[in-house]
């Protein structure tokens, strides 16, 4: 599953400020409710499940990237947004290093199998150190979907 | 007994000058392979939590690990490495350990997908948005709603 199948371009953050765990995943989840991605309403559930699911093990997995996420009845396609923190965030990672690259994924209960690709996709990208170098380079939002295009098109290309 | 004596093969042990040799042989403990396979049994998958699993298991050996499937060969210490195998529900994987403790690693291994990566992957409950009341586990207070 291609960056452009589940990005929304008007939620991605390139430059958050929250400086905890839940700080980021609130600005987070608050960039889908401002792109119209989620309902307002469904904002605290998703915090909420989210945060569940970091509590059963942090989704730091290293390198400087994290990868929240929850399944949530309310949206009906695999959803999410990139967000990166200039100074690094404690996360709880499983190598302790402060988390940079931030990618947060909301998808439907019944779809394991996009959620499971949209992570396939991410660690694939996530391996490259370039990538990532560049991913936390990037100036504005456009820059940082211009990224993900680039590697969209090359992971097809191979 | 004598002829069942002679029907035993003998086997190699690893000798002391096994030890003292730079290019150990094949045959030694040191090299030794072991793999097996296994099916994801997981409803959702090899996704982050049981891939973490996974990684933490294989870094407790000394032999690499490597996970055969889906047209690809990674390394079964690195998460980001498994999740790019994208294993679905009934994905055939092989695990292959080389190393001194190549054995252990690989029943080690091989145990967590024979418990299914134990229930707590799959007892991630979604969540009820329609019961306000509900409380995530874990909260700042500490405090168990219900024991």
């Amino acid at each position: 599953m291609k960056f452009s199948d589940f990005v929304a371009v008007e939620a991605i953050r390139p430059n958050i400020v929250a400086t905890s765990k839940e700080g980021v995943i609130r600005e987070m989840t608050q960039s889908l409710v401002d792109a119209g991605k989620i309902a307002s309403n469904e904002m605290e559930s998703i915090v909420k499940a989210i945060m569940k699911r970091e509590d059963l093990g942090s989704t730091g997995i290293g390198r400087g990237v994290a990868v929240p996420h929850t399944k949530h009845p309310s949206v009906n396609r695999l959803i999410g947004t990139v967000a990166i923190s200039q100074q690094g965030v404690d996360f709880e990672s499983l190598d302790g290093d402060p988390v940079q690259l931030f990618f947060l994924l909301v998808s439907p209960p019944d779809r394991p199998g996009d959620h499971l690709r949209a992570l396939e996709n991410i660690s694939r990208q996530l391996r490259d150190d370039t990538f990532c170098k560049t991913l936390k380079e990037a100036a504005g939002p456009h820059d940082v979907w211009r990224l993900l295009e680039e590697a969209d098109a090359q992971s097809i290309a191979s | 007994m004598m002829f069942g004596d002679c029907l035993k093969k003998p086997t190699r042990r690893a000798s002391p000058r096994d030890l003292v040799m730079n290019d150990q042989p094949i045959e030694s403990p040191m090299n030794q392979t072991h793999s097996r396979e296994v099916i994801v049994a997981l409803e959702q998958g090899l996704h982050a939590r049981p891939a973490d699993l996974f990684a933490r298991e294989a870094r407790r050996w000394q032999s690499r690990i490597e996970v055969v499937g889906n047209a690809q060969r990674v390394d079964g210490k690195s998460i980001l490495d498994l999740l790019t195998l994208a294993a679905e529900e009934g994905t055939r994987l092989v695990v292959e350990a080389t190393g001194p403790d190549a054995r252990e690693a690989v029943d080690a291994i091989g145990s967590l997908f024979d418990q299914n990566f134990a229930t707590e992957v799959e007892s991630v409950s979604h969540p009820n948005t329609t019961d306000p009341e509900k409380q995530p586990p874990g909260d700042a207070s500490g405090e168990q709603a219900v024991v």
